[in-house]
């Protein structure tokens, strides 16, 4: 699981509140780091569609504190500095084991070999 | 006189004017020869073309294909080889594993021609049997066979090279004590097909299953100990083994294709291969077979996929197709290259098999195998489903339960993308973030790298063949998906809202769909349609009926692999009614499915049209993979052994497919989406939707 994934996942377990279950706090046991070719454009399109603080959140908690700012500089597209620990971040940094887990409700759901398992039983979906 | 006959006469009649031969008294006897010869030039023509769909052509080409001189009947490479290489200069030879046949391609036409004109008819002995053949030979347009996929190992098998010493396996071997059993009472038998010693418990081959109340004294030979703890030590098994069969193969001899029964024994079972290697056939129910050569002193582990729900078995032969480059050196699968298979001559081997007993029933997850769960297995035909539980538990049972166990060989009947979802995918700007919902193996995560893709699927196994390839994808149901509202630029569902099986679940995961969806993202859905014919042009799941080679995959089915008209045992289907319909469930009035009488959902005949809009479509599991007449010209093994037990296990899943107009008008019926486009595609209704 990458980053970018998880900057998407969010917990549906039944009787969250509005936007609840979001973002998932990840407990990994195994990171890996895989180098992805770098694409400018492709990244800076990414931006302003992540949850900004969840990504940083995120990496920090995989001890990959990424040197990103609070917020992307307005600025963003054309430094290229900034765009390269983005994608860093985002896209070269998976989980292949461990735990995610609802903020709101506390359900764990299991990550093994990178895979989230997010299917919920009958009664919780 | 048969048609068939007929058919070859006509040929005949026209072949022998053709080559303008004379009919005098003088002549007879030689015109009479060569009318043979060219009666059974033609039938080998027409198994080519009926069996294989070879088209052999009437003028001379720079390839031939030469009848009785394949790897089925005992012909090596190397000879072949020899006697080909004498008219020319040969560029390819194409030996195809258990065929009859084989392909030659000359460098000139000259050369294929002088080939034909020495070699058709030519009566040769296999080096290897000392049995006569006689060659015969057509002309082709072009030499051409297609590899099978690159095999891999069945999922939970290894092969373990080098276990044991050369001085060990002396040890072992010499420990065996064939003769005098008597007084110690170790079981031992010499069945039809080779020689068998059981210690620790008797293997009764009447029930397939072991006495567990009556162990042999003795237990299991002290020899086997350190062997033991190392297999013990390395984790090749979590149990120590208390039953041991020994088995004997001289050439020639085998043993059928079987699963080890599953309340016998537990999990792991493991095989040590003493005095020559062999080649094991393994077959996954759906009919995929893999052959591994075991070499000697190796050890074969079978867990999980690989000890459940496989078969394995030796096939009765002299001789086995291996590897020409390596002979007999290489582990694991014998790949279907057939530009370097050939045969390698069986030696006596010995096998020694562990296996633990078994103390309590078997939960496996393959039940469709499993003797402990036959009882619990659903006998009866389902119901459509009167309410959102039963609906509920259908899918579970018919639907996910049944992608889980097969798969590996949905997955591999699965590599061809359809060109119109392709399309839709390249369409799409940089840097879009698209979810395929039921992305099944995620043969589209990867068309696009401009587009961040990711893929979920409520079959684990199907993830994890995503997770192989490096793709992003997580375990969910299409009804609930974890993703956040908003935040895709486009979804794609292809060929999942037909599990669902009532209107109101279907039209659920759409609006699951459009929650995934930014405003003005897009959504593209597949579904299977009732109409298989549309403006007058059949679709490619009713044509591939007939043309079963080459196929990989195409329709929303799992069944493109092979013809299936003739499987189905009973044809119900054809009469059944369409089953009973939600009250609200109005948009299929305009179908032409019959009202229903009852409430069982029909099993459907593949590649036939639907009589039913809700139906159970089985996955079949060719029982034998021969085919009538392949063998006919064959002249050495008993390749259809009457102990040849297949197991081929049904799967029915679930479908409703949808009527012209009823995937538009659900899409339609939903708040914020407008309608894009809805079309037809081989056999699919198709829209693409946007979000307002």
């Amino acid at each position: 699981m990458k980053l970018l994934t998880h900057n998407l996942l969010s917990s549906h377990v039944r009787g969250l509140r509005p936007g609840g279950g979001f973002p998932l706090q990840i407990q990994a046991s195994e990171v890996r780091v895989r180098p992805v070719p770098f694409n400018a454009a492709f990244v800076a399109r990414l931006v302003p569609r992540l949850r900004w603080a969840a990504l940083l959140e995120a990496a920090e908690s995989l001890g990959h504190p990424s040197e990103l700012p609070p917020e992307p500089a307005p600025d963003y597209e054309a430094d290229e500095p900034f765009l390269r620990r983005v994608h860093h971040v985002l896209l070269e940094v998976e989980v292949l084991e461990g735990v995610l887990q609802c903020p709101d409700s506390g359900r764990r759901f299991p990550i093994s070999k990178g895979i989230p398992n997010m299917l919920l039983s009958e009664e919780e979906a | 006189m048969t048609e068939r006959r007929r058919r070859d006469a006509c040929a005949i009649s026209k072949l022998i004017t053709s080559m303008e031969v004379q009919t005098s008294e003088d002549h007879l006897k030689v015109h009479k020869m060569k009318k043979k010869v060219l009666r059974k030039q033609v039938r080998a023509q027409h198994t080519l073309m009926r069996h294989e769909g070879i088209e052999c052509i009437s003028h001379a080409t720079q390839s031939l294909v030469i009848a009785n001189a394949g790897l089925g009947n005992g012909m090596s490479r190397h000879q072949l080889l020899r006697i080909v290489e004498e008219y020319g200069l040969v560029e390819t030879l194409l030996m195809p594993p258990n065929k009859p046949y084989s392909f030659v391609k000359y460098g000139t036409t000259e050369e294929a021609k002088k080939a034909f004109d020495a070699l058709n008819g030519k009566e040769v002995t296999l080096e290897d049997f000392g049995q006569n053949i006689v060659l015969y030979i057509n002309f082709v347009e072009k030499v051409f066979w297609r590899n099978a996929v690159p095999t891999s190992l069945p999922p939970g098998l290894m092969v373990i090279e080098k276990i044991i010493s050369p001085e060990e396996e002396r040890r072992m071997l010499e420990s065996i004590d064939w003769i005098g059993d008597e007084d110690t009472q170790n079981a031992q038998k010499t069945l039809k097909h080779r020689r068998v010693k059981h210690f620790g418990y008797e293997f009764c081959y009447d029930n397939n299953n072991v006495d567990k109340d009556k162990p042999l004294p003795g237990g299991l030979p002290e020899i086997c100990d350190l062997f033991l703890e190392k297999c013990l030590k390395q984790g090749y098994i979590k149990h120590k083994p208390d039953q041991l069969t020994i088995n004997q193969y001289e050439p020639g001899q085998g043993i059928p294709p079987h699963i080890d029964t599953h309340s016998a024994f537990e999990d792991e079972i493991i095989s040590l291969s003493l005095g020559a290697e062999i080649v094991m056939d393994f077959k996954h129910p759906d009919g995929h077979t893999v052959a591994i050569m075991l070499p000697r002193c190796s050890l074969l582990v079978m867990a999980g996929e690989s000890r459940y729900l496989w078969t394995h078995g030796i096939t009765p032969r002299k001789y086995d197709v291996v590897q020409a480059s390596e002979l007999g050196q290489k582990v694991g699968t014998i790949t279907a290259d057939v530009g370097d298979l050939t045969l390698n001559r069986r030696e006596t081997r010995t096998s020694f098999t562990f296996r633990k007993v078994r103390r309590s029933p078997c939960n496996c997850i393959y039940p469709s195998v499993c003797d402990s769960q036959k009882g619990q297995q659903r006998q009866v035909q389902p119901s459509f489903p009167r309410n959102e539980m039963e609906a509920s538990k259908l899918e579970q049972e018919y639907v996910h339960k049944v992608y889980e166990e097969i798969a590996t060989h949905f997955s591999n009947t699965r590599h061809s993308p359809w060109p119109r979802i392709v399309e839709f995918l390249r369409s799409l700007p940089k840097g879009s973030i698209v979810a395929d919902v039921g992305c099944g193996n995620g043969k589209y995560l990867g068309i696009n790298e401009d587009l961040y893709m990711v893929g979920c699927d409520r079959s684990k196994n199907l993830v994890d063949i995503c997770g192989e390839k490096n793709f992003q994808a997580f375990v969910c149901d299409a009804l609930s998906v974890p993703i956040r509202s908003g935040s895709c630029d486009a979804c794609i569902s292809i060929a999942v809202i037909h599990h669902f099986s009532t209107a109101e679940r279907r039209l659920a995961t759409i609006r699951e769909l459009v929650r995934l969806l930014r405003p003005g993202g897009m959504a593209l859905i597949y579904v299977w349609a009732m109409e298989q014919e549309y403006k007058n042009q059949k679709s490619k799941y009713l044509k591939e009926k007939n043309a079963s080679k080459d196929m990989d995959e195409e329709i929303n089915t799992g069944m493109a692999q092979r013809p299936l008209c003739d499987q189905m045992p009973d044809s119900s289907s054809q009469d059944s009614a369409c089953s009973d319909r939600l009250p609200d469930d109005s948009k299929d009035e305009d179908c032409d499915a019959k009202p229903a009488a009852d409430s069982r959902l029909p099993v459907h005949t593949n590649r036939t049209s639907f009589h039913s809009q809700d139906l159970l479509v089985p996955w079949h599991l060719k029982g034998s993979t021969k085919k009538k007449g392949e063998n006919s010209d064959t002249v050495s093994f008993p390749a259809g052994s009457k102990e040849q037990q297949e197991l081929s296990p049904v799967f029915h899943r679930y479908y409703h497919v949808f009527c012209e107009g009823e995937l538009e008008a659900a899409c339609r019926s939903l708040d914020g989406v407008r309608v894009q486009k809805s079309y037809y595609d081989q056999g699919n209704w198709c829209v693409v939707l946007e979000k307002l």
